[in-house]
């Protein structure tokens, strides 16, 4: 009678208030998501909208001196510049087709805030954004942008004032306003069905990367990596590769600043089992069991839990996860910028990290596509104070 | 005691003719000391059953003033181990049935089974879990009632017949009705659909019916009149407290 796990990890941990919302969504993707008329649109603003498909680059020049070969699925062309832009266009269309008015998102980085914010405008949905207080002021340009696109942005002052009480703000939201609402969840976690859900939105990422990679090569690449922060980039990546069992799947989380006993937003590698954001996962927590903060340089990567999906992809040694931290992220960010052009985002600074800093595991001529899962303009502030405290 | 003992409290206070009081207060809350004098007021004042939070780092389900209030015991250092073990110092003392009402992931670290048997020894009668439907609760459902706890269903505006009929099918203890679509925190007026949703709830469930969220004064529940057979209060208490008045004074309102 249970639903929606992945071996023993996921589930649906909400108030009963909130269970109708959910069976209604579960529908909604039963029905809707199915037909030809959602698919058509869905693929029509994808292409049209979005700008999909997005390149597949060779690195050519730090695959030199690397030894093998470094592709990069460049998820920081879609529009509005990161991955996040998949799921909210795909999620706004449902929400209409479901003859919903209105969206609920929660932010961290304002990404995906800046997402479903546009999605919202494309379609005519009204949309009300949740932040953490603490995160409006990092990401004051973010919260610029999402008024500029007609969405309502909401401090949310309770808790440690971040993402992860962003979402609970919008879950309360969400109780009260779900017969005119639907809740555009932003990544790859939370209760059954919005693993499922992201994942079928992203899944978009490697059906692409896979099917250019064949086109150039005519075969599968090593290895894929992604960033994991709730993990939507990653799963819309590995999705399609999970079958392919002769290719390595890597997924990297962030280990903050990297020292002992420091705060971290590394719940697989850190973490121990628990509950939260209705979801049975990996979380950063006490041994009361109250939810840690997190930290990361990487803002989008800043939150103690995990998509149920990606703990199960570990837990049955499908996938290997590691880590980065802020310092490594920052030289691969730099890195990327100087050798290749490319103004990374610091979460996908981390997968490219993870590459650099295991160069060594690699075999020489391999191919390794990294999720280069959004661009790196919002995180210059960051940038700036980082290499101002850094100075070398 | 037995896990009737709920609804038999509930059911004695039928049977003089009045509504079940049940306070809530987030355990040691507004501190560690004045938390337990608290408790043995409202059970000396009329409480025929007392609920106590335990706190959670991410409550869901609860309004600001509750949210406030358990965050504010979490930062004194309140855990399970406190909570447990001062209700068992206690608990001879009071006479109300006890509830412990809470988020998942606590208990599930505490560890399932030995919070249950921690619990009945303790003089638990009864769980809330605000974060566990009825799909995900059905196992430890079947332990608690080993330990003679009874897992309180959660029910609401939105609930369809088929969803009470699952709850009401092993459910025990007594059937708290949400009264908004949303979170705890007193509220001027009840939705005018509550009296449909409580009248199906009464049909539905064989056990009492309490109803909470948004209780604020006894004017409220006149019109529910044969309703509602308990009374779930939590922020206006916790308000009332919080103006420096007594735990008698507020529970003499509502007697
Ligand atoms: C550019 C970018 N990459 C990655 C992430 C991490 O999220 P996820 O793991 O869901 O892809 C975020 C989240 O805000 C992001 O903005």
């Amino acid at each position: 009678m249970k639903k929606g796990y992945f071996g023993k990890f996921g589930g649906q941990f909400v108030p009963e208030l909130l269970m109708p919302p959910l069976l209604e969504l579960e529908e909604a993707m039963e029905k809707i998501m199915k037909s030809n008329e959602f698919q058509q649109e869905f693929t029509r603003l994808l292409k049209d909208f979005v700008g999909r498909p997005t390149a597949l680059t060779h690195c050519a020049n730090i695959s030199r001196e690397l030894g093998f070969n470094l592709w990069l699925k460049r998820e920081d062309l879609a529009h509005t510049g990161a991955h996040k832009v998949n799921n909210t266009v795909g999620q706004a269309l449902l929400t209409k087709m479901m003859g919903k008015p209105m969206l609920l998102a929660e932010t961290g980085a304002g990404q995906h805030g800046v997402a479903t914010a546009t999605a919202a405008a494309l379609l005519d949905l009204d949309c009300e954004i949740y932040m953490g207080a603490l995160d409006v002021k990092r990401q004051s340009h973010n919260v610029r942008r999402m008024e500029l696109l007609g969405a309502k942005c909401v401090p949310v002052e309770s808790g440690t004032q971040t993402l992860k009480d962003a979402i609970n703000a919008a879950l309360r939201k969400w109780i009260s306003a779900q017969q005119t609402t639907h809740y555009c969840f932003g990544t790859a976690a939370g209760p059954h069905p919005f693993p499922l859900l992201v994942r079928e939105f992203q899944s978009v990422i490697g059906r692409e990367a896979k099917a250019q990679f064949k086109e150039k090569t005519g075969e599968l690449p090593y290895m894929v990596v992604a960033c994991v922060g709730g993990g939507s980039n990653a799963i819309g990546m590995f999705h399609e590769f999970v079958q392919e069992t002769s290719v390595k799947i890597v997924g990297v989380e962030a280990a903050g600043t990297g020292e002992p006993g420091c705060t971290n937003s590394a719940p697989i590698n850190l973490g121990t089992p628990g509950v939260l954001h209705g979801m049975n996962t990996l979380l950063l927590q006490s041994e009361e069991g109250q939810i840690l903060p997190s930290h990361s340089i990487a803002a989008g990567l800043d939150y103690p839990g995990v998509g149920p999906e990606h703990v199960h992809l570990h837990d049955i040694g499908r996938a290997q996860y590691g880590t980065v931290n802020d310092h490594q992220a920052m030289n691969a960010f730099q890195m990327l910028c100087k050798k290749e052009g490319i103004l990374p985002a610091l979460e996908s600074s981390h997968a490219v990290a993870w590459v650099l800093e295991n160069r060594k595991s690699i075999p020489k001529e391999a191919n390794v596509i990294v999720n280069l899962s959004g661009r790196g303009d919002k995180d210059m502030d960051i940038l700036e104070d980082y290499l101002a405290n850094h100075a070398k | 005691m037995s896990i009737t003992k709920l609804a038999d409290k509930i059911n004695e206070a039928k049977a003089q003719g009045r509504t079940a009081l049940i306070p809530f207060l987030p355990g040691g809350y507004p501190d560690r000391e004045q938390f337990w004098k608290e408790i043995l007021e409202l059970d000396e004042n009329g409480a025929d059953v007392i609920e106590i939070g335990m706190p959670f780092s991410d409550p869901v389900a609860d309004g600001p003033v509750v949210e406030a209030a358990s965050l504010k015991c979490l930062a004194d250092g309140i855990d399970l181990k406190w909570i447990l073990a001062g209700l068992s110092d206690h608990r001879a003392k009071i006479r109300a049935g006890i509830l412990l009402m809470g988020y998942y992931n606590p208990v599930l670290q505490y560890g399932l089974e030995k919070f249950a048997k921690d619990a009945r020894e303790a003089g638990v009668n009864g769980l809330i879990i605000a974060d566990l439907p009825y799909e995900e609760g059905v196992e430890f459902r079947e332990l608690l009632a080993k330990y003679d706890i009874a897992l309180i269903p959660l029910v609401g505006l939105n609930t369809k017949p088929e969803r009470m009929d699952l709850y009401a099918k092993d459910g025990n203890g007594f059937c708290y009705y949400v009264s908004v679509l949303g979170t705890t925190g007193d509220r001027d007026s009840l939705p005018e659909e509550i009296k449909a949703g409580l009248k199906q709830a009464q049909e539905i469930f064989d056990i009492p019916v309490a109803l909470g969220f948004g209780l604020k004064n006894p004017s409220q529940l006149e019109s529910l009149e044969g309703l509602v057979d308990g009374a779930v209060f939590g922020s206006a208490l916790i308000r009332h407290i919080d103006e420096g008045k007594s735990s008698a004074e507020f529970m003499k309102v509502w007697k």
